[in-house]
């Protein structure tokens, strides 16, 4: 019986960078396949084939035996193959149903939507692989565990047999987490087959029954759960040993360097999105905020960096009022801040690597003098950041867009850590990134803060706020409900804390 | 900072990158300047089948094609070609009547029938500048994203205030007189813009609907002040002349008229290229254009940004108006503007936002413009061909899939696709 999914001898080029370089790669029915790499390694690119985004160089696709040729995601979905991306794509206006039948609508009499023969198909698909969702409901008052699950459902909807999942955790709860597990189990027990590109090596070691790992375009190791540790997969995907925490001396606070009090604001709907936070972060410590996504953090770093106005309290930096400061004057003021959404705050995609790294420093000394850009000056600085910092890139005249999310990443770190920093505000800073990135940068930011710099982290991921916290605060709907020295958090507890439980702290 | 370890095999130095990275640059500058020209080409070629198609003699020798089909094929040849020699004349001049009247000019120091040859050359050129400062104005202000309708407005109201500084005030030596003349032109454009650039930053309120709603302001503000306060002594709708030390001086005698204002764009051109992409303030500008948030979370004050960009578009706009009165037609009269303003929008489109590619663009238009006027009195071909093939032009290049398709051209290039640009693996 031929494997369900066979990819051979996939080749893809792009200017300056071989992406994929003759990988194969094998896919048995009802098998969860996890594909692991760093940032740059050619996960994406290879599932962007397979999903006929793109045309391989060299090398061929066969389903069932049979030699295909994907020329876009039409082709990839009439061969049942479906891909569920990180970045979810859907219209938030629109009802689950109306999201789900895009493109694919049911009609009646040639012209008109029939909503109803598609939810109920949507009934089906949800109580048969236990996807708990409403069909009438809008997307954006969705849950992002629940948005996940609508694009499983549009997945399997276009009758996908092999599932393609890029960064499926990264948004989730660890309980989330659990019951997308449970569903990844029934979509096999139902017949299902998945690729799995993920980071997170534990998770992978849960759920996965094969492993491939990634470098440079490459397969370097093809592996199973049994054979393999967290710190054998991390070593393969980086091609050396790799130190999974950080060495980090006792924290020496110093003085209040962010002191938040009573901060109130609101969102975009002008609904209570911070409400009555205080705390305070000092020179030489890191205090990571802990929670899942959508319980204020967004709005809380708004506020900091002057970009949401705030509706009550006050914030100050350095003993400064900056409650009505603008963005400018609190960069100027020595805060760094690495943007939660780096394609959309902290990057402009069009501008080159060497813009971008000046993006917030373009009129100073020595980048301009008075009106006038000192282009060498420039080129220069971007020259050396690059190399310090590490970013893979052809050159620094590339637009940034070209660039891996983990690299455009370090660009926006290697921006920020460059200038002179009181405080840094960084809000999911390895989000979408590799294990070596996120090692990297977990040792920068630690580093600043051993020089005396003041962090506060922003994440929903728990083991990164553990790693780098010297204490955490948990946000639930717009609370903090506690604050813990990181000697006293355990994941349970923080566990509890971000799902509203508050009685865990005692 | 752990860069020592950091560094696989195969980390790539930027020196060596580079000349890979310069041929990918030069493949793409190839590849953007292929479906320019070929629209321009084959907008050449359906123009001069429209030409055929709309000429009574080639219709009637089409009729009898099965009786005489050499007679039609040739004779709608020998009308397509007049009518393009006619453009290639009316645009370039003869290169013909240009040898024989430097042959002259040798032999006896006679220049007028040099002027004359070179006649058409000049007035292409003089066509093409109020093209050049009115697409740099549209495409400065696409640059940042905002839709600036408004040329057209701007470029009268820059007209009227040149005009007025030109004949009002007296006794002013050519080197005051003139400068202040386009400043006066470059002022009143920028408080023109500025106006709907203010409601948009302030507002939110819609530049292009504001900025056609300029435009009528500023066509009846021009009748009010031509039958009015600004009108001839003896009634008619048109200013004094301006005097002669506001003019944009001639470089050569007549017929030639070609000014000074022609250098004066192309020294524009490039003043507009420094100031995008060498100050601090054109990289706000093109932060602001490409993405709002990021600028914002850089620290960047987009309404600002907004209101100057449009201050400095509409200043544009006005010295195209300026120039044409300082220049040209040394009074303004209602019948000023033949739509420069909304070819503009166009051109910038073509020139893709670019000074380099708004002059290119400009003077495409504007020799097409001086070709016109001679295909429709030598060959009988009316000017509105030109129009249809300039719109073609347009056509063909805001939806490049039809050249690419017609051509076989290569899709572009598939890093640009927009999943190219999610995060991760």
């Amino acid at each position: 019986m031929p494997p369900l999914l066979e990819l051979r001898g996939i080749t893809k080029r792009f200017p300056g960078v071989l992406a994929n370089d003759r990988i194969d790669l094998t896919l048995n029915e009802g098998e969860i396949l996890a594909l692991l790499g760093e940032n740059g390694a050619g996960k994406t690119t290879l599932m962007n084939v397979l999903y006929g985004l793109y045309k391989p160089d060299e090398g061929e696709i066969l389903v069932r035996g049979s030699k295909v040729e994907i020329h876009g995601p039409h082709d990839a979905i009439d061969l049942g193959i479906g891909m569920v991306h990180q970045h979810f794509m859907l219209v938030p206006v629109f009802t689950v149903t109306e999201n789900v039948m895009l493109g694919v609508e049911t009609v009646k009499a040639g012209v008109f939507l029939d909503r109803l023969a598609a939810s109920t198909r949507i009934s089906e698909i949800s109580e048969r692989f236990g996807l708990k969702v409403d069909p009438e409901a809008l997307v954006e008052d969705l849950s992002v565990g629940v948005q996940q699950r609508v694009e499983i459902i549009k997945v399997l909807y276009r009758q996908a047999e092999i599932l393609i999942f890029d960064e499926p955790t990264a948004v989730l709860t660890p309980q989330e987490v659990e019951e997308f597990f449970k569903v990844v189990h029934s979509l096999v027990e139902r017949g299902k087959s998945i690729i799995f590109i993920s980071h997170k090596l534990d998770e992978v070691l849960e759920i996965a029954d094969k492993i491939i790992v990634l470098r440079n375009g490459k397969v370097v190791g093809s592996t199973t759960p049994d054979q393999a540790t967290e710190q054998s997969l991390a070593s393969m995907m980086v091609g050396r040993e790799v130190i999974l925490s950080v060495d980090k001396p006792p924290a020496q606070p110093g003085e209040v360097v962010l002191e938040v009090k009573n901060l109130q604001v609101l969102d975009d709907r002008k609904l209570t999105a911070v409400d009555g936070v205080s705390f305070q972060v000092r020179a030489g410590e890191v205090l990571g905020v802990a929670g899942v996504q959508g319980n204020g953090q967004t709005q809380l770093v708004e506020a900091l960096t002057g970009l949401r106005p705030i509706e009550g309290g006050g914030i100050s930096i350095l003993g400064r009022d900056t409650s009505k400061a603008s963005p400018r004057q609190i960069i100027e003021a020595g805060t760094a801040h690495v943007p939660e959404d780096r394609q959309k705050d902290g990057l402009v995609l069009s501008f080159t690597v060497a813009e971008n790294l000046v993006l917030n420093t373009y009129y100073e000394t020595p980048f301009a003098r008075g009106i006038s850009l000192q282009n060498p000056e420039i080129e220069k600085a971007a020259a050396e950041r690059i190399k310090l910092f590490d970013v893979r890139t052809p050159g620094i005249f590339v637009p940034v867009s070209n660039l891996s999310g983990g690299n455009q990443q370090k660009v926006i770190v290697a921006r920020e850590f460059s200038r002179l920093i009181k405080l840094l505000v960084a809000s999911q800073p390895t989000r979408g990134l590799d294990v070596g990135s996120i090692e990297y940068i977990h040792g920068c930011i630690v580093q600043k803060r051993n020089e005396g710099c003041a962090v506060l982290l922003v994440s929903p991921e728990l083991d990164e706020i553990m790693t780098l916290s010297d204490r955490i605060a948990v946000m639930f709907k717009g609370k903090i409900l506690a604050i813990l020295p990181v000697e006293e958090a355990t994941r349970e507890k923080l566990g509890l804390l971000m799902a509203g439980v508050q009685e865990a702290v005692a | 900072m752990a860069q020592e370890q950091t560094k696989p095999q195969e980390s790539k130095q930027p020196p060596e990158q580079s000349v890979m990275q310069k041929m990918a640059i030069r493949k793409g500058v190839f590849a953007s300047l292929m479906v320019p020209f070929l629209a321009i080409v084959t907008s050449l070629i359906l123009g001069g089948i429209i030409i055929a198609v709309s000429s009574p003699p080639v219709l009637a020798a089409w009729r009898l094609f099965f009786q005489q089909p050499l007679e039609a094929l040739s004779l709608t040849w020998s009308v397509v070609r007049d009518a393009y020699v006619a453009l290639f004349v009316g645009a370039f001049g003869s290169p013909a009547q240009i040898a024989q009247s430097i042959k002259e000019w040798r032999a006896t120091g006679e220049t007028r029938p040099l002027l004359e040859a070179f006649r058409s050359f000049s007035e292409s050129l003089v066509m093409s500048t109020p093209y050049i400062f009115a697409g740099l104005a549209v495409a400065l202000g696409f640059r940042c994203n905002l839709f600036n309708i408004g040329a057209e407005g701007q470029l009268f109201v820059g007209g009227l205030a040149a005009a007025y500084v030109g004949y009002a005030i007296k006794g002013l030596p050519a080197y005051i007189h003139l400068p202040l003349a386009l400043l006066a032109g470059i002022l009143a454009g920028a408080i023109w813009g500025s106006i709907p650039g203010f409601l948009k930053a302030r507002l939110g309120a819609h530049e292009v609907i504001n900025t056609i709603m300029m435009n009528w302001i500023s066509f009846r503000l021009t009748d009010y002040l031509l039958t009015g306060p600004m009108a001839r002594p003896d009634g008619l709708p048109i200013t004094p002349e301006i005097r002669p030390s506001a003019y944009l001086p001639s470089l050569f005698p007549r017929p030639m008229r070609l000014h000074w204002g022609f250098f004066l764009a192309l020294a524009v051109a490039f003043l507009v290229y420094w100031f995008l992409w060498k100050t601090t303030l054109g990289m706000e500008i093109r932060m602001v254009g490409a993405n709002q948030n990021a600028a914002r979370t850089a620290g960047v004050r987009i309404s600002l940004i907004i209101v100057v960009t449009m201050a400095i578009s509409g200043a544009l706009a006005g010295l195209a108006g300026a120039n044409q009165i300082l220049g040209l037609d040394h009074r303004m009269a209602r019948a000023f503007s033949t739509g420069y303003g909304f070819d503009s929008i166009a051109l910038a489109l073509l020139g893709n936002s670019h000074p380099l590619g708004v002059v290119l663009a400009s003077l495409l238009f504007g020799f097409l413009r001086g070709g016109a006027a001679r295909m429709q009195s030598v060959v009988g071909i009316p000017v509105e061909i030109i129009r249809i093939i300039q719109g073609m032009v347009i056509v063909f290049v805001a939806a490049p899939a039809i050249i690419r398709g017609l051509y076989r051209l290569k899709p572009p290039k598939e890093d640009e696709a927009l999943l190219a640009r999610s995060p991760g693996s």
